[in-house]
């Protein structure tokens, strides 16, 4: 049995409104999914989806160190992947030779996870929500948490929004210009270390993807200045968000044993199916006419956008 | 005044050229990382508005030149200074195009938003585009004869036409000296003196005093002032003709080096592989 629905979206939405669970989930995931969006755009074009994916692991050995030492995971998240985000930022400068001691760190941190899953009995549950999330078990005061924590991750984004950018997209000019690489390296890392232990409670370690990289991943097809994409990937985040909320609440099990369906599930398909329904556009556009793909570039494009 | 091609110690004189402002002078430069000296003792003057190509072998210490130059990197001895003080990094009086962009032609970007980048991308805050920021990306653009590419993505661009738009970032703002780390690398023949065309054109009507790092001289060799030629641990400064001769070339790398000119006066530069590198045309 699930929850009824008429197929009128106000109506439905309005019935799912009126639980605590559904609006806290919608707040701290609409909040996620906006810092996510925004970070996600940089790891794209910072090449750097597999550092986000380890730190979601480098994340989850945190968490359990935590559960284990009886403290709120989400300390633990922060302690571990901050520090890893850190050393990643040092060790490897460029793309191309991060991935090596981004793997080895990783083959280490899952270890060291595994031990603190044996050490703690009971485990099971705690574990199963760190690796795929647990949007809909999201308390008043863990949205205010990442509320307070995303308005300081954005600030400081803003503060140094065209210098990242101007880092990101031409290293070599940005060094000769006196940007400091290795600084603004570092921050990053750290933001997306911080943004990253905050969409662990949605999405979970092993999904982080769908939110940090797939939107952004979509957005810089579809358009053709940072802002326009930062903006696209921002959409493309929280509509995966609420329409995964909102399918996962209406396909909910409502037996003897209620019981949750896979929010995450739902997040990370509405996600994917968006990519792959953008690049298949795009690709018969260009087979249909040479032109038809930039003319869809444009059309996307909002303004010119700030560099 | 006159010209000096100095190789090591020893000042050979070369052409009278125009007087001029020196916009950058070097004195018993030595260049190299911790362990291992890349080149010593070049002293040279460069004056503004001067079109001076830097050649040499891989590895003999072209690009370090340009990094010293942009205060990226520091001489082991001897003294150098840009603008009449030690370089500076982060001066807005260079324009620079590395021989590496790290820009991923995957990234749907306008060349418009990345030449505007040269502007806006050491500001702090957010920044929403300014008129005056825009206007100062379209004069670059229309500086390098990109006006056309501006609202196309940079991954859509040839290998010619995207080196105008990294020509144009470097151009942003009106610097006074532009450092080119061969940009004629991935360019045809065709290609490469419709460049050198523009750089050259650049240099005679603005004065930008420009080095340019290349591999083959001959697209060059009619536009050049000047000519620093680093190899074998040396650098000979001078005009063309006193640079590229075989004396000169053969005092720099120690060997017999003969230089050769065909019937379109192209430079040919014979020696044993090993001395040369079998590299330059």
């Amino acid at each position: 049995m699930i929850f009824p629905f008429s197929w009128d979206p106000v109506t439905d939405f309005r019935f799912m409104w009126q639980f605590e669970f559904m609006r806290n989930a919608f707040e701290a995931g609409t909040i996620i999914a906006i810092v996510a969006g925004i970070i996600g755009y940089f790891v794209v074009l910072r090449r750097s989806a597999f550092a986000t994916h380890a730190l979601g692991h480098v994340g989850f050995s945190g968490a359990a160190g935590a559960v284990f030492l009886g403290v709120n995971p989400v300390y633990g998240l922060l302690a571990f992947t901050m520090s890893g985000a850190a050393g990643m930022a040092v060790l490897g400068r460029r793309a191309a030779t991060r991935d090596i001691e981004i793997g080895t760190v990783l083959a280490f941190m899952l270890g060291l996870g595994l031990l603190f899953l044996s050490l703690y009995k009971g485990f099971a549950t705690e574990a199963y929500s760190i690796l795929f999330g647990e949007v809909l078990g999201i308390s008043d005061s863990g949205v205010l948490f990442t509320l307070e924590t995303s308005v300081i991750v954005l600030a400081v984004m803003l503060l140094i929004y065209r210098r990242l950018l101007f880092a990101s997209l031409d290293e070599e000019v940005a060094e000769a210009k006196g940007l400091p690489l290795l600084a603004l390296g570092l921050v990053f890392m750290v933001l997306l270390a911080v943004a990253i232990s905050i969409a662990v409670q949605v999405i979970g370690v092993l999904l982080i993807f769908a939110l940090m990289v797939t939107p952004a991943a979509i957005a810089v097809r579809l358009t053709k200045s940072p802002l326009s994409a930062i903006i696209v990937s921002v959409l493309i985040s929280v509509f995966s968000v609420w329409l995964g909320l909102f399918l996962a609440f209406y396909s909910a099990d409502l037996g003897p044993t209620f019981s949750l369906a896979p929010t995450s599930f739902f997040i990370v398909t509405t996600a994917f199916v968006l990519y792959v329904a953008v690049r298949a556009a795009l690709l018969v556009s260009v087979r249909l006419s040479p032109r038809a793909a930039e003319e869809v570039h444009t059309e996307l494009s909002v303004g010119h956008g700030s560099t | 005044m006159s010209e000096t091609l100095s190789l090591g110690q020893e000042p050979i004189t070369g052409s009278t050229g125009p007087p001029g402002e020196t916009v950058i002078r070097a004195e018993h430069l030595e260049v190299g990382f911790r362990d291992k000296v890349v080149w010593r003792d070049a002293s040279f003057d460069i004056q503004r508005g001067e079109f001076v190509a830097v050649i040499g072998p891989n590895g003999a210490g072209k690009t370090t030149l340009f990094r010293m130059l942009l205060g990226l990197h520091r001489p082991l001895r001897g003294s150098l200074s840009v603008f009449g003080s030690s370089p500076r990094r982060g001066s807005g009086r260079i324009g620079y195009v590395p021989q590496r962009h790290s820009v991923d032609i995957d990234t749907h970007i306008s060349c418009e938003s990345f030449v505007r980048l040269g502007v806006t991308g050491t500001r702090w805050g957010p920044g929403l585009a300014r008129r005056e920021e825009r206007e100062i990306a379209t004069a670059a653009l229309e500086a390098v004869g990109a006006t056309e590419f501006a609202h196309k993505c940079v991954g859509t661009l040839s290998g010619g036409e995207l080196q105008r738009i990294f020509l144009a970032e470097a151009m942003v703002g009106n610097p006074e000296m532009l450092l080119l780390d061969e940009p004629l690398s991935n360019l045809d023949i065709r290609r490469s003196r419709d460049l050198v065309g523009l750089v050259s054109h650049l240099v005679r009507s603005r004065r930008v005093t420009t080095l340019l790092v290349a591999h083959d001289i001959n697209p060059l060799i009619q536009c050049l002032d000047k000519v620093i030629y680093i190899a074998n641990g040396r650098v000979a400064t001078g005009s063309p003709n006193s640079v590229l001769t075989s004396e000169s070339l053969t005092a720099l790398y120690g060997v017999r080096v003969e230089v050769l000119h065909d019937s379109r006066n192209n430079i040919v530069i014979v020696g044993t592989e090993e001395a040369i590198g079998g590299e330059h045309g």
